[in-house]
């Protein structure tokens, strides 16, 4: 590559990081305008001020959006963690062992996958009201895995073809049963691909809107995106702006950090599952 | 001849165990296999099969959850109504036009991205990989405020930025007429899912064999010719993959719409009209039906895909 070639995939690159990240640049900035200076028809505050994180974090929105942000962990860990052990027993079946109905289980899994989720929260709504799940943790738990499932399948079957599976039959020629064999010689092995596969879910699982919106209606269990399309502000004069800025913000913070620590094996993840096999 | 691939055999393809007779092991690995994928299978059909055929059920009905007294059994009446509606038909196009140009301009965009990032030299590579994952990461709803705030016009910039541009103003309201909503929500769209095709297409771009590059570099091909006969058509199945995907992805669009317009001038979509219907409304009945046509708009899509483009997405996605 001449000089001049390099220079100008280096440009190419430096586009890319502002296109990723100016409307975040951007949102970050606009949490930290005053009140009076949301206005100000400019790209940065006037003056740093803080009080848009105050609001939400210890004044008067504090109690919309704590509440929320505690559901948002627990219901999306704990759909995360339960579409996880399912699919490390459905992807360790798919990518190892010799059965019919495989390919009827991915193929359920794609067809999940891309069912509409406005479809599924209909009859949800309806259901989960005459048997009190509306409005509960469960009752957001169990349609996540309708998100996260048929990902974590595909995702974790992709890398569990990937493991040196000589290894278990080596355990097993030393006596292991399949049991033994899969849980100390291959459950080591895939952590990294259900780690990873965990990850996506759990973005998957944090950005959904319309079970959040629709199966909740207190803080009960009403998760952080449904929390910020639904905020009004203190009252109807008060603009929210610069609290719903501030929540963003917040809970950019952890998707961030996921990324910035994880990214190689994140990119692996998403283009294992979807392109290789 | 106009492309060139390599012959299938070359690639490298895991075969799988020579046909097992029916033995007692074959018999017990079976066994294991369904023990262990049985459960997930079981859950995700719990969480799909059965609320679609109870919305098929439903949408036979006219239902209001306000008046339960009043349910009647309408058969296809409401698919009737729903489908000599305008209402209807305006959220069917808004869909279809949010569809279209947001997976043209992702694909366009992706693959410019894809190229930059296969390019990067190794110093930049974890920094541009790390910014392009940030959009897939954050909440639609995060991002759609973003881009809301941008272009509103009291907290906005974009107007005093941009007021050199004819037709934009101090006080243009982006969101007070259709066109210009429906524009600035494709950019939320557009700038959140470019880097999930980017990175599928980047996966594509890894699997073109060098040496038909080289070969055609050798040959004296141009670039873009280069591009033309040796790249795309050896990355073809990971484009087709990307635009299923990105394409019934699309077709869903909600939470932007929810957060920059509430569905207001005309920019509802279809996804949008069933919630309506359903959780604002309670018209159960009409809601299901609304949500049983996107469901099987979504199936016909796959389909088209599936028959007419050949996606092979088993063996894509490597069922031996």
């Amino acid at each position: 590559m001449s000089r001049r070639e390099k220079n100008w995939w280096i440009v190419g690159g430096i586009v890319i990081v502002i296109y990723a990240l100016f409307p975040i640049a951007w949102i970050v900035s606009l949490s930290l305008k005053a009140a009076a200076d949301l206005n100000n028809g400019q790209f940065l505050p006037s003056d740093l001020s803080w009080e848009n994180y105050s609001l939400i974090l210890t004044g008067g929105a504090s109690d919309l959006f704590l509440p929320a942000l505690r559901n948002s962990f627990g219901i999306v860990l704990i759909a995360t963690a339960i579409s996880s052990v399912l699919s490390m027993f459905a992807a360790y079946a798919i990518a190892r062992l010799d059965f019919p109905g495989k390919k009827l289980i991915l193929s359920t899994a794609l067809a999940v996958a891309i069912f509409p989720v406005i479809s599924i929260v209909t009859p949800l709504f309806n259901l989960w009201r005459q048997i009190g799940l509306y409005d509960t943790w469960p009752g957001l738990i169990i349609p996540y895995l309708s998100l996260t499932l048929p990902i974590s399948i595909w995702t974790m079957s992709a890398f569990f073809r990937e493991i040196p599976w000589e290894m278990e039959q080596a355990a097993q020629v030393d006596g292991a049963t399949t049991w033994q064999a899969f849980r100390k010689v291959i459950v080591p092995l895939a952590a990294p691909g259900v780690f990873t596969t965990a990850i996506i879910a759990f973005f998957i699982a944090w950005n959904d809107f319309i079970y959040g919106i629709s199966l909740t209606s207190t803080s009960a269990a009403r998760p952080v995106p449904a929390a910020l399309g639904l905020f009004s502000g203190a009252s109807q004069f008060v603009e929210p702006t610069g609290a719903i800025a501030a929540a963003a913000v917040v809970v950019t913070i952890p998707v961030v950090v996921l990324v910035l620590i994880f990214q190689r094996r994140i990119v692996a993840g998403l283009t294992n599952g979807a392109v290789k096999g | 001849m106009t492309t060139t691939t390599l012959p299938p055999g070359e690639r490298t393809e895991p075969k799988s165990a020579p046909p097992q007779e029916f033995t007692d092991r074959a018999r017990s690995e079976r066994r294991l296999g369904w023990l262990l994928a049985g459960p997930a299978f079981v859950v995700m059909l719990l969480v799909t099969a059965y609320p679609i055929a109870q919305a098929t059920y439903e949408s036979l009905f006219d239902f209001r959850l306000t008046d339960p007294a009043n349910r009647s059994f309408v058969g296809l009446g409401n698919y009737g109504v729903i489908l000599t509606d305008p209402l209807w038909w305006q959220s069917i196009w808004v869909t279809v036009f949010i569809t279209v140009v947001t997976v043209a301009v992702e694909l366009v965009l992706g693959f410019a991205l894809a190229l930059v990032m296969a390019k990067a030299l190794s110093a930049i590579r974890p920094v541009v990989r790390a910014a392009i994952l940030i959009p897939y990461a954050v909440i639609t709803v995060v991002s759609a405020f973003a881009w809301q705030f941008a272009f509103d016009i009291n907290s906005g910039f974009v107007n005093s930025w941009f007021a050199w541009l004819p037709g934009v103003s101090e006080n243009t309201d982006w969101f007070g007429d259709r066109w210009t909503a429906l524009f600035v929500i494709c950019i939320a769209e557009i700038w959140k899912t470019t880097p999930f095709i980017s990175l599928l297409l980047l996966a594509g771009l890894a699997q073109v064999p060098e040496v038909l590059q080289e070969a055609a570099k050798v040959d004296g091909a141009s670039w873009w010719q280069r591009m033309r006969k040796v790249t795309i058509p050896n990355m073809k199945a990971a484009i087709m993959v990307a635009l299923l995907f990105r394409t019934l992805d699309a077709f869903r669009v909600f939470d932007s719409i929810f957060v920059m317009t509430g569905g207001a001038n005309g920019t509802e979509s279809v996804s949008f009209l069933a919630y309506r219907q359903t959780i604002a409304r309670l018209e159960i009945g009409l809601g299901s039906a609304v949500s049983v046509l996107l469901f099987l708009v979504v199936v016909f899509i796959a389909f088209m895909f599936i028959k007419v483009f050949k996606v092979d997405l088993s063996q894509q996605r490597g069922d031996q």
